[in-house]
């Protein structure tokens, strides 16, 4: 909170303080700041830089190592003093601010056509603010539900496939019946409890953010974003076949209680696997399900890594022929293996590698097609609607404190009060 | 006078409570930079790892470049208390001596300083260093620190100066002792354990900082430890919790050596310190 307010207060004070940025040395450098962070991934990232960096003598590359844990705060700092990266790695849900704010190059027209053609419109979509594309999405992530699989063999239940996934109402049955005294059908890691439900609730058709013929985007909960939450409700509340202690906790707090038999399934994002792998008990059995289906199928919102350049980078086409090398569908494949997640790219999404069985892979790759925009990236006034009235809402909803009722006129009345403040 | 039994095994049970809570954090740190990731994702972990490995280790100095970071911690840090203490020192002297309206009021300012919020400080630092072209620069960084501890440092000394008795620099003066010697050979030899408890504060004031350096240094090769150790944090909190764990615990040894080989001078600074005879 404190580092936010002081980037606040930075970007109210420095601006204009100075420009910076790419250094010259008579041949070209370039920063590039990698949020890699898991082994494989990190010596992907440097491999692939090495590689550039000895095939193109006249733009060296200089890897520089980030933390997802800062890098809102510390990106905004850097752009404002004129020390930001020239390549800046980050999330497609962070780029808004930094997009409006005219800290990110747009890209059209720097990409080559082979990279621009092989990522799918709709994770464009994710990078796209305006008129403009301020970061190539090459890296995203399914919810799924990791399941014991011991467990859910002698349960009987069917085992759902991407092709014939359950429903969110066969789900809770299923949840109740692997029920008993102690043990749980399900954990639901909520502690950031607004993603998960949006990005799920597309599967139900529920979108949440309406934009009218006037562009003003307004909320509305209606039967369609009832269901994933009602579920969820259902299930700890009603059923008893959710986990009442996990409702606050993040995803991996739930991993030692199902490494124990305690749970049955986790729904978690599909890089979770790597620790569940590194971390699972010796014979402990476990698989990947596709997260349950509704009205709209499997769809379901992601918000993809991504790769921008710096508005203030003094060689935008060679950072953009950079960007063109790292994400070449080989590599891609490396970068995906690395952090255990999808490549947004066709092309690697064919890649044998990620089509095995060993580890849910398939299953993951299968979900690809699915995933949408999360719904609420581009609205304005989105993290203080998340953070002031959603966030508060659906723990208390998920925890029995208040109604389906309730639930509907905060998210609403309240939210839409926030949500106009920002688009006078 | 004999406190009574009840009495003393309450107050020895308190202290025993006070130390498990202080100890806890720092004991499961280190149990957990020992143990393989099986055990980590227990639901049931033990104190004593059941199958200790130095793997985290391995893996911690494999992926970052932890010496590297902690030199570059070890020269702010250092740095930072021996300039703040070279700074506050003579200062602390003065204020302590110099019974003025302008010490009553530069004491009552330092005291005032500390309840300042952090951005009001962070905004004219990084606007002076970004002047003088100190952004991604050591130099730079052991400024800030030296500013951010100088207040509390400042404040620190001129209590144990005043605990060091006139009399004795009135006594010096008389036998003959000119101004300079007897701040040298009689009031620093008493400020001592005040200076070394000082620097310590500064030390790991500086030592353990985080913001400032992700703020300030961009060059990877002068990132410092804590930035450093936020490498193995992920996406949505995730953490590399084994390697984490090695490295923090690693970061928290310097801290740990330095406070046990001064102990007992810090602690005898601390009483000169603390009672005004």
């Amino acid at each position: 909170m404190r580092t936010r307010l002081l980037a606040l207060v930075l970007l109210l004070l420095l601006g204009g303080c100075s420009a910076g940025g790419t250094r010259d040395d008579g041949r070209i450098t370039l920063r590039f700041q990698s949020l890699a962070w898991q082994e494989e991934s990190v010596e992907a990232n440097k491999q692939l830089v090495r590689e550039w960096n000895a095939t193109h003598p006249d733009v060296r590359v200089e890897y520089v190592q980030g933390s997802w844990d800062s890098v809102h705060d510390q990106l905004l700092t850097a752009f404002e003093g004129g020390e930001a990266p020239d390549i800046v790695h980050d999330a497609s849900d962070d780029l808004a601010d930094f997009a409006h704010g005219g800290y990110l190059a747009d890209l059209t027209g720097l990409l080559p056509a082979r990279l621009t053609s092989d990522i799918p419109r709709r994770s464009w979509e994710t990078t796209t603010f305006g008129n403009g594309v301020y970061g190539v999405p090459f890296l995203q992530e399914p919810r799924v539900l990791i399941a014991n699989a011991t467990w859910l063999r002698r349960s009987g239940a069917r085992i759902p496939t991407p092709e014939q996934p359950w429903t969110w109402e066969e789900f809770r049955g299923i949840t109740e019946r692997l029920s008993g005294p102690g043990r749980f059908g399900v954990a639901w890691p909520l502690k950031e409890p607004v993603s998960a439900t949006l990005n799920l609730s597309l599967s139900a058709g529920g979108q949440l953010f309406h934009r009218g013929p006037d562009g003003k985007v307004t909320v509305r909960f209606g039967a369609a974003e009832e269901v994933v939450p009602r579920t969820v409700h259902a299930q700890a509340n009603t059923d008893r076949s959710a986990s009442p202690t996990t409702l606050g906790s993040g995803g991996s707090d739930t991993l030692p209680g199902f490494f124990a038999g305690r749970y049955a399934m986790v729904p978690l994002g599909f890089s979770y696997r790597q620790q569940i792998a590194q971390q699972a008990p010796k014979g402990f059995a476990w698989q990947v399900l596709p997260a349950p289906a509704g009205a709209d199928g499997l769809i379901q919102g992601v918000s993809p890594q991504t790769l921008s350049i710096a508005e203030d980078c003094r060689h935008k086409k060679e950072a953009a022929q950079f960007l063109a090398f790292f994400l070449r569908p080989a590599s891609m494949v490396r970068l995906a293996l690395g952090d255990w997640m999808l490549p947004t790219g066709r092309q690697a999404l064919k890649d044998p590698a990620l089509h095995r069985h060993k580890d849910g892979w398939d299953i993951g790759t299968a979900l690809a097609e699915h995933l949408r925009p999360a719904p609420a990236q581009s609205v304005r006034g989105y993290p203080e609607w998340k953070d002031k009235v959603a966030t508060p809402a659906f723990q208390e909803y998920y925890s029995g404190a208040i109604g389906i009722g309730e639930l509907r006129r905060r998210l609403e009345r309240d939210g839409n009060l926030v949500l106009a403040r920002y688009q006078r | 006078m004999r406190t009574a039994l009840p009495a003393r095994a309450g107050r020895y049970a308190a202290l025993l409570a006070y130390l498990v809570f202080l100890a806890f954090p720092f004991l499961w740190l280190v149990s957990t930079a020992f143990k393989p990731p099986r055990e980590l994702g227990s639901l049931h972990p033990t104190w004593i790892p059941e199958e200790p490995t130095l793997d985290n280790f391995r893996q911690a100095f494999a992926e970052q470049p932890l010496l590297h970071a902690a030199f570059n911690s070890l020269a702010a840090a250092l740095a930072a208390a021996v300039v703040a203490v070279l700074i506050a020192t003579p200062m602390a002297y003065v204020l302590a001596r110099r019974r003025t309206r302008l010490a009553t009021a530069v004491t009552g300012w330092v005291v005032v300083s500390q309840a300042f919020p952090f951005v009001l400080l962070i905004i004219p630092l990084f606007l002076v260093l970004k002047n003088l072209r100190l952004i991604d620069s050591v130099p730079g960084l052991v400024l800030v620190y030296v500013v951010w501890a100088l207040p509390f440092a400042l404040w620190m000394l001129a209590g144990y100066v005043r605990a060091v008795p006139p009399e004795l620099e009135e006594a010096a003066a008389v036998d003959g002792a000119g101004r300079v010697r007897t701040l040298v050979s009689v009031t620093a030899p008493l400020l001592a354990p005040g200076i070394v408890a000082t620097g310590l504060f500064a030390f790991i004031t500086a030592w353990n900082e985080f913001f400032f350096a992700l703020v300030l240094l961009k060059t990877p090769e002068k990132q410092t430890l804590p930035v450093v150790l936020t490498h193995f944090i992920g996406a949505e909190g995730v953490a590399d919790l084994g390697p984490l764990a090695a490295a923090a615990f690693l970061a928290t040894l310097p801290s740990l050596v330095v406070f046990a080989l001064i102990q007992r001078r810090i602690t005898g600074g601390m009483l000169t310190g603390a009672v005004k005879s």
